[in-house]
C-alpha cells in the first residue's frame, strides 16, 4: 500500500540518483554481446553455488583465455542466497545451483532463458580432520560419545542431502551446529572445532589439506544435481548462452570431474 | 541530579538553511526508506500465524537474553577500562585506546576466527579451559554471549570514556579532599556524573549485540534454542522464505525500537 507521500519521496530519492549518476563517466566498457563474426565479449556475470568455487574459478580462466575479450567474474554463495538476489533483479548472467529446488525458485519466477541443464553431481562425504584421528569410518560412528558434529541448515542443499542420507541410515544425530553454508561446516573441522562434517566429496577434496573426506554407502541415496541456466535479464545474454554451453564441453567435464564432481 | 555547569544558549530563531535541510533530509530518507520498505513489503495477513511459530519466539528469547547478558559483562568489563582511559595517564594509552576499537573495524566473521584462535578447542585458551574446568564455549549460549560482548563492548567503552572526559574534574577532586578514597569518589561521585552517557552507552552495546551475526554464527554455530539468536534465524530464513524473513526482522526490529524508546525516555531526556 504507497501512499502519495512514499511516492513523492521516492520520486525526489530517484530524481536526485539520477542527479548523482550524469556526474559519472561510463567506465568504458564495450557493449557486451556477440560482435558481428559470432564471438563473445565483455563480462560475463555467474552466481554460482558456493561448492562451484574452485572448479568454477578454474572453468572462468579457462573461458576467458578461449574468448579473448571476455571477463568472467563470480558471486559465490549459498545456492539459496543466491536465488534470491537473482528474484530480486541482480545483474546476473548465469546462476548455477547445488540443488534443483533453488533453480526452480528462479525458473518459477521467470526469470530462467530456456530449461535448466544437469551439468554435474555431486555426493556427501564425511570430512573430518586430516588423518581422521577419532577413526570415524561411517555414519553410526557420528553419533558416539564426545564426537561434535557440524551439518548444513536443513534449508540449503548440503543440508537437506545430510538429511536424507542420515535418515536412510537410520542414524539418529544432534550436531553441534547447523552451518549457513557447506564452508561454513568444512571451516569448523578445519579449524578442529568439530570432529567432523556432512560435506560434498568435492569440498572435501578442494580441502584436502587439512581434511580427510570419509566415503559412506548412504551417500549415493542423497546424490545433489547441479543445474545451471543463462537468466533472461542478462546484462550479456550471448556471454551467458556461451558459458553455459561451454561449462557443458568436454574439456570442462574433465575439470570438474578433477574435483571430484560426477558427470550426469 | 542536578545539572549546574550547563546552561543551554537558545540559538537564534531563523529560517533553516537549505544547504543543511536538504542534506538532511537525503540522510534520514536513506536512514528511513529500507525500513519502510521492509514494513510495506510485510504479509500482514499472515503475521500472526508466523509469529507464533515455536522457531521464532525460542530465537527471540535466546537474542534478548544474550543481548542483556552480553551488556552486563561489557559493563563490568568495560566502564572501569574507560575509566582507566579517562582518568590515568600511562604509557602506551593512546595505543591501548586505539586497540579496544579494533572490534568496531573487524569484520565480524574475523571477530569470530579470532575467538576461536583463542578460545576455540585447539585454541589459546581454549584447550586449557576444556581440560582444568571442563568449560568448552564454541556452540554454546555462552559463546554466543561472548561474541556479542566482544563486538559490543567498544561502543560502550567509547560513549563511557567520552562522557567521562566531558564530566567536570572538580567534583572528583573535591570529594578527594574530603577523604574520599579513590573508589568511594568513583562509584558516589564518577558514576553518578557520567549515568547518562553510560546509560547511552549500554543502549548502543544492547542494541549492537542484538544485530550481531557474523562472529556469533562462527563462533558459536548455529542451533536452535542455544545458539540460533534471530539474526541466524532471519539469514536462514532468507534461504527458503523471503516473508518468513522480513517477519522476523520486523520483530528484531520492534523489540529494538521499543526498547531504546523506552530507556531514552527513561534515561537520556535529562543527559
Amino acid at each position: 500500500m504507497r501512499t502519495r507521500a512514499t511516492r513523492g519521496v521516492v520520486a525526489l530519492l530517484v530524481a536526485v540518483a539520477g542527479l548523482a549518476m550524469t556526474g559519472c563517466g561510463n567506465s568504458g566498457d564495450p557493449a557486451p554481446g556477440g560482435s558481428a563474426d559470432g564471438r563473445v565479449t565483455g563480462t560475463v556475470t555467474v552466481f554460482a553455488a558456493a561448492s562451484l568455487t574452485e572448479s568454477f574459478t578454474r572453468l572462468g580462466a579457462d573461458f576467458e583465455a578461449a574468448n579473448p575479450g571476455t571477463t568472467v567474474t563470480f558471486n559465490f554463495a549459498g545456492s539459496s542466497a543466491l536465488a534470491n538476489q537473482v528474484n530480486q533483479g541482480a545483474p546476473a548472467d548465469v546462476f548455477a545451483s547445488a540443488a534443483p529446488r533453488n533453480m526452480t525458485t528462479v525458473a518459477e519466477a521467470g526469470n530462467a532463458d530456456g530449461t535448466p541443464v544437469t551439468f554435474a553431481r555431486n555426493q556427501l562425504v564425511i570430512a573430518v580432520p586430516a588423518g581422521n584421528p577419532k577413526a570415524l569410518t561411517g555414519l553410526a560412528d557420528l553419533t558416539r560419545r564426545g564426537v561434535k558434529v557440524a551439518l548444513c541448515a536443513d534449508q540449503v542443499p548440503c543440508g537437506a542431502a545430510a538429511r536424507s542420507a542420515l535418515d536412510a541410515a537410520g542414524v539418529a544425530l544432534t550436531p553441534v551446529t547447523l552451518e549457513r553454508d557447506v564452508r561454513g561446516a568444512l571451516a569448523k573441522v578445519k579449524l578442529g572445532e568439530v570432529d567432523a562434517a556432512l560435506v560434498y566429496r568435492t569440498d572435501a577434496r578442494a580441502a584436502s589439506a587439512d581434511v580427510t573426506g570419509v566415503e559412506f554407502p548412504e551417500s549415493a541415496r542423497a546424490v545433489n544435481d547441479y543445474p545451471i541456466v543463462a537468466l533472461k535479464d542478462a546484462p550479456n545474454p550471448a556471454g551467458a548462452r556461451a558459458f553455459v554451453a561451454y561449462v557443458r564441453s568436454a574439456p570442462a567435464q574433465v575439470v570438474l570431474a578433477g574435483a571430484g564432481f560426477q558427470s550426469p | 541530579m542536578s545539572r549546574v555547569h550547563t546552561v543551554a544558549v537558545p540559538h537564534r530563531r531563523g529560517r533553516v538553511p537549505a544547504a543543511l535541510l536538504i542534506p538532511a533530509g537525503l540522510g534520514l530518507l536513506f536512514l528511513v526508506l529500507p525500513l519502510a520498505g521492509l514494513v510495506i513489503r510485510a504479509p500482514w495477513t499472515t503475521l500472526p500465524q508466523r509469529l507464533t511459530e515455536p522457531g521464532a519466539l525460542t530465537a527471540l528469547r535466546l537474542s534478548v537474553q544474550t543481548a542483556t547478558l552480553a551488556t552486563l559483562l561489557c559493563l563490568l568489563l568495560g566502564v572501569p577500562l574507560a575509566w582507566l582511559l579517562a582518568r590515568v595517564e600511562f604509557p602506551g594509552r593512546r595505543l591501548v585506546r586505539a586497540l579496544v576499537t579494533v572490534p568496531l573495524v573487524l569484520p565480524p566473521v574475523v571477530g569470530g576466527v579470532a575467538l576461536l584462535l583463542v578460545f576455540g578447542r585447539r585454541g589459546l585458551l581454549g584447550g586449557w579451559l576444556d581440560s582444568t574446568f571442563g568449560i568448552t564455549l564454541p556452540f554454546t549460549t555462552a559463546g554466543v554471549v561472548l561474541a556479542e560482548a566482544f563486538v559490543a563492548m567498544p561502543f560502550l567503552v567509547i560513549a563511557v570514556e567520552g562522557a567521562l572526559r566531558a564530566a567536570d574534574h572538580r567534583y572528583e577532586e573535591a570529594a578527594a579532599t574530603l577523604g574520599a578514597s579513590r573508589w568511594t569518589t568513583f562509584t558516589h561521585v564518577t558514576l553518578p556524573l557520567v549515568a547518562p552517557g553510560l546509560a547511552a552507552g549500554a543502549v548502543l552495546c544492547w542494541a549492537r549485540a542484538l544485530g550481531e551475526f557474523g562472529a556469533t554464527i562462527t563462533f558459536a554455530g548455529n542451533y536452535p534454542g542455544r545458539t540460533q539468536t534471530m539474526p541466524l534465524a532471519v539469514y536462514l530464513a532468507l534461504e527458503t522464505d523471503l516473508e518468513a524473513a522480513i517477519v522476523l526482522s520486523l520483530v528484531l526490529l520492534v523489540v529494538s525500537v521499543g526498547i531504546l524508546a523506552a530507556l531514552r525516555d527513561r534515561w537520556l531526556t535529562s543527559a
